[in-house]
């Protein structure tokens, strides 16, 4: 379960985040959207303190951190318990495809190698890449990488995934490969937390769709709601540009 | 003129080379050290300790901003005049801590542009699966920044090799030592230090080779 209570970031003088509170359910798959600038991506790494939060409190299974006195075992432990897919993949240049998901599982997790390498090797087959277990990131497409950044996420057996935006980065022949297998990691009732703009793909996959605007978030509902009956007039104001 | 003798140089070229290994063994000890410092000095830079930030610092500046000479006659002579303790350090010593010193202030440099030049991303995924800062360091971001930073230090320990040259004026026989030593009973000075020209010129040629193929198989990395 997590859990997060008046969730405050700003830069400088400018909030960011404006006191955010969020209760995602276990298994529940929670989709942000918003135009940009709203602290969407800034939410996310708040919740694993990439973006050190000023105030609030997160908890996410066992681990409760309040950001007024976090200490560095406090959040290294938050980080333990999430997984977190970049939009520029973010993978460890000087790993193989298979070492990159091993890592956390060696060094981190403390697995036995032997152990780390089945299931990074079983991951890879489940992303459909297990000829690309020796790969360098550089010999891998766009996709092919982002696919890798999600199977270390998904190797983690983190609590929470969150999803920064993970198919902006990519040409357009790509997405549909990597919202596949977002799709396939979500049937397993995987907590996830995902921003995105691709609203089809929010539509579907979403339990509960977040609209986030000036660091709040105005409205929450199931995608029928937020995208068939809008209340908040920014958000009917956001869908009308973004749908066209 | 008067011609070259030749067979002089000859016959010298196997009492400089028997000092060639002096040569290596204060550039290599001053290469291996300067390099763990210069690592260390540059991950400081990075993080940006407080207060240490500032040591660091000036550290740096001081030791690329006054020539090797100096730095050397400063601490063999000057320092045990203030620090008694210091009058034991022999010559050998003296100039591979002074290399040390020196070099440690340049390599920091490059390899802290190495380290911040590994794209953000890599460190934000690192963090993200929970590594500790220094996990990160070690096993993502400085073997990639040693990589990059590589070419640029071997450039370094051509440097140091000739550097070492320097030790002479702390009255260590190394090369330079030997070579003025042996002229001074010949009175043939050109040859002497011919000699040593060439030895110096070989053995960075040789360096330089190794050099080059370092940087093909280095770009050569991390692709497959
Ligand atoms: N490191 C930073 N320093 C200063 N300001 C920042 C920093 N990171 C983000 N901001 C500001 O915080 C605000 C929210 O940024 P954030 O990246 O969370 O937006 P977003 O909703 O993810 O937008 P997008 O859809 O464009 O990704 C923006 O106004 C941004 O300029
Ligand atoms: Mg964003």
């Amino acid at each position: 379960m997590i859990r997060v209570r008046g969730l405050t970031k700003h830069f400088g003088a400018a909030p960011v985040l404006d006191g955010i509170d969020l209760d995602i359910a276990d298994g529940e798959r929670v989709v942000i959207i918003g135009p940009s600038g709203t602290g969407k991506s800034t939410l996310l790494r708040c919740l694993n303190f990439l973006d050190v939060p000023q105030a609030g409190v997160i908890t996410i299974g066992d681990v409760t951190v309040d950001a007024a006195h976090a200490r560095k075992a406090d959040i290294l432990a938050l980080r333990r318990c999430t997984g977190m897919v970049f939009q520029n993949y973010g993978l460890f240049a000087n790993k193989t495809a298979k070492e990159n998901i091993m890592e956390a599982l060696t060094t981190v997790q403390k697995h036995p190698r032997a152990e780390a390498e089945q299931r990074a090797l079983a991951v890879l087959a489940e992303t459909g890449l297990a000829d690309k277990a020796d790969s360098f990131p550089a010999a891998l497409s766009g996709g092919q990488q982002q696919r890798v950044g999600i199977g270390r996420a998904m190797a983690l057996g983190a609590e929470l995934l969150l999803f920064d935006e993970p198919t902006s980065a990519l040409d357009p022949e790509w997405v549909g490969e990597v919202l596949d297998l977002m799709r396939a990691v979500a049937e397993r009732r995987q907590t996830m937390l995902i921003v995105t703009h691709e609203m089809q793909f929010a539509r579907e996959i979403a339990d509960r769709v977040l609209f986030m605007e000036g660091g709040k978030i105005v409205e929450s509902g199931p995608p029928s709601q937020i995208f068939g009956a809008p209340q908040d007039a920014r958000l009917r104001k956001f869908l009308q540009r973004v749908e066209g | 003129m008067r011609a070259l003798d030749l067979d002089y140089m000859l016959g010298l070229v196997p009492v400089i080379l028997g000092y060639v290994p002096l040569t290596l063994f204060m550039a290599g000890a001053g290469m291996v050290l300067a390099l763990i410092l210069g690592a260390l000095l540059a991950v400081e830079r990075v993080a940006k300790v407080p207060v240490l930030d500032w040591f660091v610092v000036l550290f740096i500046s001081f030791f690329r901003g006054t020539p090797l000479l100096v730095q050397l006659f400063l601490f063999y002579f000057g320092l045990p005049q203030i620090l008694p303790s210091l009058t034991q350090i022999d010559g050998v010593t003296a100039a591979i801590m002074g290399l040390t010193l020196h070099f440690s202030a340049y390599m920091a440099e490059s390899i802290r542009a190495a380290i911040v030049g590994v794209d953000r991303s890599q460190w934000e995924a690192a963090q993200s699966i929970g590594m500790t800062q220094g996990q990160m360091m070690w096993r993502i971001i400085l073997p990639q920044a040693a990589r990059v930073a590589a070419p640029t230090l071997v450039n370094y320990f051509i440097d140091m090799i000739k550097g070492t040259s320097l030790a002479f004026t702390l009255g260590v026989t190394e090369m330079m030592g030997a070579a003025q030593k042996e002229a001074a009973g010949s009175f043939l000075y050109f040859e002497a230090f011919l000699v040593v020209a060439i030895i110096y010129w070989v053995i960075v040629e040789i360096l330089s080779q190794g050099q080059k193929r370092l940087e093909t198989h280095l770009n050569k990395a991390f692709v497959r």
